[in-house]
């Protein structure tokens, strides 16, 4: 019965979400019916547009943990995009830029360096709201978009591409490149792996125990010895490297190089599906899937109905306002899920 | 006899100044303009300018910050509020061709993003903070998927020259050569520092964003004022979204209100939740932006257009680390509230 419950809601919001989406179609002139089921057939039955759904899926359910991570922990990290743009701009440069090694060793030290320069990121907001009490939601949107600024200046200025007209880094070696196992990339395996983990971490550690209790009460947190300070920064550290990691993933199996026009809007889909989800870890993976063939199949959607691609955005945010807001649980008087505080006012820290 | 009091007078200010530390700082802002002015009056007149043209939309998003949190409400969605008015703004008036449309369209717009905040957080005690996320997701789809391209504007609004005052060197141009939505921009800051410090509204909305419960005891009504508030709140930033693209850019696209709402967050703690604070606070902020254009249109320095761009961002963050923990916001704000139960 718990687990009816816990699925029931973002069930409804979904229903409710497409068809407020197919009425939208009709005032526009379209084939709600035709549009849908381009959009379904293309993502979830072609061996083609199954790679391209986990291969979309896959940064997403990364990004998505990573706020997962930030939401335990009494963080709203909207940050994601940031760290994940600066994990990718870092993993592509130690994929051209480093050559000679084997594939065993140029992988790793690829994800790693993407975890590490997104974890810098989450650092600083993670430092910034421990010791200056600042509160994360405007550090994070704030990072994004100097970080967004930051990786177009290196990928148009000291690591641009020789002879390239536009804003881009030189394709990563050979080496770097992560590729598909039977048809479902590496990538999303990992992702899958993830999700697992940070499960296990909350589940089983108790890192994750401190993670939670920080969250949920800080005063008893911090009667029970738990340090406060030091576990807001390690976990938004955390959010930062998972997101980073998502981006080097991005980077080696997707993308092949930088390019600031892509990676945009990942971590923003990441806070929508965390959400979605409720914060559970296991739950972001089929979030990250619908929504990783929703984004791949949407210009489908268009080339067959004439549906513009933005109708996907508007899909997803009336999906978040009902997953959200406490609208179903009234409409349906089941019982209401507890609609506590996750996140913290401007003053406390 | 009269100089021997004019001496007077200027030792009286000067000792003044130097106690009160707000009017030091008036002398040394006064002081370093009028010498920069003296060196090159023409940048000079053009970074003050557009510090006022930067600021002011920061300004006003910021006013619709300290209107929801003064009655407890935290407003994250403003940069949502700021997008959607916006697109009524542009599309109404390039629909119409007609500006007044467009800025009523853009008002009533604004209105209803906080008349949503405020469902919410007040009726329904949602976390503020994901409402807000909620009011700009909903704002972002929105407005992308129903802009279509090829609109235009008949016009923007114009600029009015106020006849004597517009023609005092250095004032004049940087004061009184505005457009419409500016002059009553400036207008409504000051009204709302007077209403918050020197009516009943304003007593009662601090008292609502202090400790609700005991406004409640007083016989306010704690959520109808907080609904008003925040509705009202949303209308000044449908006036922003108007200024933004009926005044200043004439022009409309996705993404357009580029994170000022956020901004205006910064620049409301900065100014410590006091309306000429964040004022004086988004001036500042319009300076910066404004210096760092004419030096580089002068070509005295070149910075790479990204650290151009970069510059409110991060300049966000060092003031706030510098001033957080410093100030104090309201201290219900982010709290839903519960009426007690007898």
């Amino acid at each position: 019965m718990k687990l009816v419950r816990a699925w029931i809601t973002p069930l409804i919001a979904l229903v409710i979400a497409f068809g407020i989406g197919a009425i939208l179609m009709i005032t526009q002139g379209s084939d709600p019916l035709r549009a849908y089921e381009s959009l379904f057939t293309t993502a979830f039955s072609t061996q083609e547009g199954l790679a391209k759904t986990f291969g979309k899926a896959t940064p997403l359910a990364i990004s998505g943990l990573a706020v997962v991570i930030g939401l335990r922990a009494g963080l709203f990290n909207i940050g994601a995009q940031g760290q994940l743009i600066s994990g990718a701009l870092a993993a592509a440069w130690a994929g051209y830029a480093i050559t000679g090694l084997p594939m065993i060793a140029h992988v790793p030290l690829c994800l790693i360096i993407g975890a590490i320069f997104g974890s810098l990121v989450g650092y600083i907001a993670g430092a910034l709201k421990a010791y200056r009490g600042i509160h994360e939601v405007i550090t994070t949107i704030m990072l994004n978009s100097i970080v967004l600024q930051f990786a177009e200046y290196l990928s148009n200025g000291p690591l641009k591409e020789e002879g390239s007209i536009i804003a881009k880094t030189p394709p990563i070696a050979d080496s770097a490149k992560i590729g598909s196992i039977a048809g479902l990339p590496i990538g999303f395996l990992l992702s899958g792996l993830l999700a697992v983990g940070v499960w296990w971490i909350f589940k089983k550690t108790t890192t994750g125990f401190r993670f939670e209790t920080v969250g949920k009460n800080k005063n008893a947190a911090w009667y029970a010895g738990i340090a406060v300070k030091r576990n807001t920064v390690f976990a938004m550290v955390a959010c930062g490297a998972l997101a980073g990691f998502g981006g080097a993933v991005e980077t080696l199996g997707v993308v092949g190089k930088f390019e600031p026009a892509f990676n945009q809007g990942l971590g923003f889909d990441g806070i929508t599906i965390a959400l979605l989800a409720r914060a559970n870890p296991l739950a972001v993976i089929p979030g990250a899937i619908l929504f990783g063939g929703m984004r791949g199949a949407g210009p489908t959607m268009q080339f067959t109905a004439g549906v513009s691609p933005e109708i996907i955005d508007l899909i997803l945010a009336i999906v978040l306002f009902f997953v959200t807001a406490p609208i179903i649980s009234r409409i349906f008087r089941l019982k209401s899920d507890s609609n506590a505080q996750v996140t913290s006012g401007w003053g406390s820290n | 006899m009269l100089r021997l009091q004019a001496v007077g007078a200027v030792i009286n200010m000067m000792t003044t100044a130097l106690r009160s530390r707000k009017s030091l700082y008036f002398y040394i802002v006064v002081i370093a303009i009028a010498f920069a002015y003296s060196v090159n009056s023409v940048s000079t007149v053009a970074v003050a300018a557009s510090s006022i043209t930067f600021g002011l939309p920061l300004a006003m998003a910021a006013m619709v910050g300290i209107m929801c949190e003064r009655t407890g409400v935290v407003n994250i969605g403003i940069e949502g509020t700021l997008l959607t008015s916006a697109f009524f703004g542009f599309f109404v008036a390039a629909l119409s061709q007609n500006l007044i449309w467009g800025l009523l369209a853009a008002i009533a717009s604004g209105a209803v993003t906080g008349l949503l905040l405020a469902l919410l957080t007040v009726s329904w005690k949602m976390d503020q903070i994901i409402a807000g996320t909620i009011v700009n997701i909903l704002a972002t789809g929105l407005t992308s998927f129903f802009y279509k391209q090829g609109y235009s504007l008949p016009a923007i609004f114009p600029r009015w020259s106020i006849p004597g005052l517009s023609d005092i060197p250095f004032l004049g141009r940087v004061f009184f050569q505005s457009g419409p939505i500016t002059y009553f921009g400036l207008i409504l800051i000051f009204v709302l520092y007077v209403a918050m410090y020197h009516t009943a509204w304003g007593l009662r909305t601090r008292a609502i964003g202090e400790y609700p419960s005991s406004a409640e005891t007083s016989g306010i009504s704690v959520k109808k004022f907080k609904y008003i508030n925040v509705v009202i709140a949303g209308a000044f930033g449908g006036l922003t979204g108007a200024y933004l693209t009926l005044e200043l850019v004439g022009s409309f696209d996705r993404g357009f209100s580029a994170g000022k709402g956020f901004t205006a967050l910064a620049i409301m703690i900065f100014g410590r939740w006091n309306p000429i604070g964040a004022l004086l606070a988004a001036i500042f902020f319009g300076f910066a932006q404004a210096l760092a254009n004419q030096l580089m249109i002068d070509g005295l320095v070149a910075i790479p257009g990204p650290f151009i761009n970069m510059l409110p961002y991060v300049l966000t963050i060092v003031v706030l680390a510098f001033s957080a923990g410093k100030v104090r916001g309201p201290a219900a704000a982010g709290q839903p509230y519960e009426r007690e139960q007898a």
